[in-house]
């Protein structure tokens, strides 16, 4: 009765997975079936699976969680370097460094709730952008950006007496390359394994803690619990996914650049987190491929295309619905995707599975036992998004 | 020498020149109830502040089992097995009733950090179990799945209690649990006072309710402007003239 039970978790781990592996065919109906973007849809929903263990979670909301973005891909480009082609030693040396920013970021950062909290993240954000085009260079390699080199040492490859050949090889686990699709579906595993971790802790005492903290973190006090190393675990957890979603970045294109740390980065995660909606299982997948489909789908629309797919109206019709529709796409993409924030955010303040169980609620009226036994209980238990926890001290 | 729970010594507090509490003197007993009683803003609900590390006394201390608590974090203060339960019901809005009273056991459990993520709530039968029994006791079976949120005022009042007394205290603190009730279900609560009070538990408790007062206490503190203006049995109290002067111009009790 706590929470879902088992075999309905299990199922929808499972129904989770035979959508991620069959993306492939899923996506060809809508234009996205190319490994590029599958990756980048596995990544980003990596992203969005660890920001909603923060901020879906506790409520603390971060605007600056790009930061492990970018230390998680310039952990595995180095690792490429000095280590090996081989993405073991990458991802881990990914996950632990953004781990170690993580907690040092959230240690300042969480003496502050609410907006005082976001700001110092973001502070956080921006300076870390910042040293990594001055100071860091050496590290960063400034604006060109950091990347594998043949002459690079490799000592672990050398050690192991790998040849390289006259190209560089891309990034491998044992022979599975990065590129293409065998790239695409390392990544859709990697994205399980996260969705089955951020389930577990989902469905954990420690999850629920946190929850508990979000509804009212005065009272956490009164009832015994010390709510500052929760939310650091949460907050290095959170850190770690992104770390790793960044070296994933690098994996499949060993490249890192600071624009991944830029503060547009931090607000993705927090719009495809929001969009899907915040403290779901789903959501944060949803919201991420929903956004990353937008930038690249309807970017690429330009007046030709639109002229071909209005081809039909007449001319001076088609001129004019050519130019309204061609506000929307391409660079205008943005425009559409803050229509489509908007119009959740007001409409649909749990994102779109606050949407997805209202269908499910008014379909099954007559079958269901009380939201609380759903397998979108969850869902709807959160549907209501604080932006940020109570952050009333105590009045004196 | 009597066992001494806690002892108040010598607390005063201001709120910017209002005198909220002063030279408050108080030693609550090993398995005494102990009710607190006076008018609106006596300083009642201010006392118990200073106690679990809401407010820090302008001067005094306050012991608990010879270990001070003033200075101390609020949790720190919980783990001791000092609970307080609030006034005005201070719940998980966004949390089921069952869940609302599993988090203070899983606290009194695991302590005030515990990274158990690995564990699935569901397998959690002992804690569940309690709680169910818990809230089955207190009449609020057919409530587990609901939101809180949803509750009636006087429910929420129950599941403070609820929350309260699945910690197992060593001290209960009490900020009048029947207020918002209807006549019967205070009777109720009376009732389960009394079973918990049969176990032994020490307990202080903030009480408008006079038939409350005087069928579960043993000693009673009377507050009044910030002071203690008497102190006693109920029947030294019942008939002490201080008393019946400070709640003159109250409602008739
Ligand atoms: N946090 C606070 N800040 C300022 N004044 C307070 C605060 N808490 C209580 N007071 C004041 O202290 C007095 C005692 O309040 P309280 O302890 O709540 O009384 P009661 O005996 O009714 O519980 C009241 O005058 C109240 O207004
Ligand atoms: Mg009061």
């Amino acid at each position: 009765m706590l929470s879902n039970n088992k075999t309905k978790d299990v199922l929808l781990l499972v129904i989770f997975a035979v959508f991620v592996f069959s993306g492939p065919i899923l996506m060809t109906p809508f234009g996205a079936a190319y490994p590029d973007l599958l990756q980048k849809f596995a990544i980003f929903g990596l992203f969005a699976i660890g920001f909603n263990i923060l901020f879906g979670l506790t409520g603390y909301l971060s605007f600056g969680h790009a930061v492990f973005l970018g230390v998680g891909s310039y952990s595995a480009v180095w690792a490429f370097k000095l280590f090996s082609v081989n993405v073991i030693p990458a991802l881990a040396l990914a996950v632990v460094m953004s781990g170690i920013f993580a907690l040092l970021i959230g240690f300042v950062s969480l003496r502050r709730a609410g907006i005082y909290f976001s700001i110092l993240t973001l502070a956080f954000a921006q300076m870390s952008y910042n040293l990594a085009y001055s100071v860091l260079t050496p590290i960063t390699n400034g604006e060109t950006g950091l990347r594998v080199l043949r002459q690079d040492p490799r000592y672990l490859d050398a050690a192991f007496g790998a040849e390289i050949g006259a190209q560089l090889p891309p990034p491998s686990l044992f022979g599975w390359v990065m590129t293409g699709w065998s790239g695409f579906y390392f990544c859709a595993i990697m994205l399980v394994l996260g969705f089955a971790l951020s389930m577990v802790i989902f469905r954990s005492p420690f999850g629920m803690t946190l929850r508990a903290i979000k509804s009212n973190q005065n009272r956490m006090g009164y009832t015994g619990f010390n709510t500052r190393p929760y939310l650091l675990s949460a907050f290095v957890i959170s850190g770690m996914y992104a770390g790793l979603a960044g070296g994933l970045m690098a994996a499949t294109d060993p490249l890192a650049g600071a624009e991944r740390m830029q503060w547009t980065a931090s607000g993705e995660v927090v719009l495809m987190t929001i969009l899907g909606g915040a403290g779901t299982l789903l959501g944060p997948v949803l919201g991420a491929g929903l956004i990353k489909y937008f930038e690249n789908i309807f970017s690429s629309y330009n007046t030709s295309i639109l002229n071909d797919i209005f081809g039909f109206l007449p001319d001076s019709i088609q001129y004019v619905v050519v130019e309204i529709t061609s506000l929307f796409v391409g660079e205008g993409w943005h425009l559409t995707l803050g229509l489509l924030f908007m119009i959740v955010v007001i409409f649909l303040p749990g994102g779109l599975m606050e949407g997805f169980t209202r269908i499910a609620r008014i379909k099954g009226t007559a079958s269901s036992k009380g939201v609380a036994n759903s397998p979108q209980r969850d869902v709807v238990a959160e549907s209501e998004i604080k932006a940020t926890p109570s952050n009333t001290q105590p009045a004196e | 020498m009597e066992d001494i729970v806690l002892h108040i010594d010598d607390v005063h507090k201001h709120f910017a020149g209002l005198h909220a509490l002063s030279d408050v003197n108080l030693d609550i007993r090993r398995g005494e109830t102990h009710a607190i009683i006076g008018p609106n803003g006596a300083g009642k609900s201010t006392l118990l502040n200073v106690c679990i590390g809401r407010l820090e006394p302008s001067q005094g201390k306050v012991l608990f089992e010879g270990t001070e608590l003033t200075g101390k974090q609020p949790h720190q203060i919980n783990q001791l097995g000092v609970v307080r339960v609030f006034q005005t019901p201070e719940i998980f809005e966004d949390l089921t009733v069952l869940e609302n009273v599993v988090i203070p056991m899983l606290s009194k459990r695991d302590g005030a950090f515990s990274l158990n993520f690995l564990s699935r709530l569901d397998d959690q039968a002992d804690l569940e179990g309690e709680a169910v029994k818990m809230l089955t006791d207190l009449g609020m079976g057919a409530h587990l799945q609901q939101m809180t949120s949803a509750l009636s005022r006087g429910d929420k009042r129950r599941l403070e209690l609820a929350m309260g007394l699945v910690q197992h205290p060593k001290l209960l603190l009490l900020d009048e649990p029947t207020a918002g009730m209807a006549r019967a279900d205070t009777n109720a609560t009376i009732e389960l006072l009394e079973q918990i009070k049969g176990t032994g538990l020490t307990i202080v408790i903030i009480e408008h309710d006079m038939h409350v007062v005087f069928s579960l206490a043993d000693r009673i503190t009377v507050l009044a402007g910030g002071r203690v203006i008497a102190q006693g049995t109920p029947d030294e109290i019942k008939g002490n003239p201080k008393v019946i002067e400070a709640y003159l111009g109250e409602e008739p009790v």
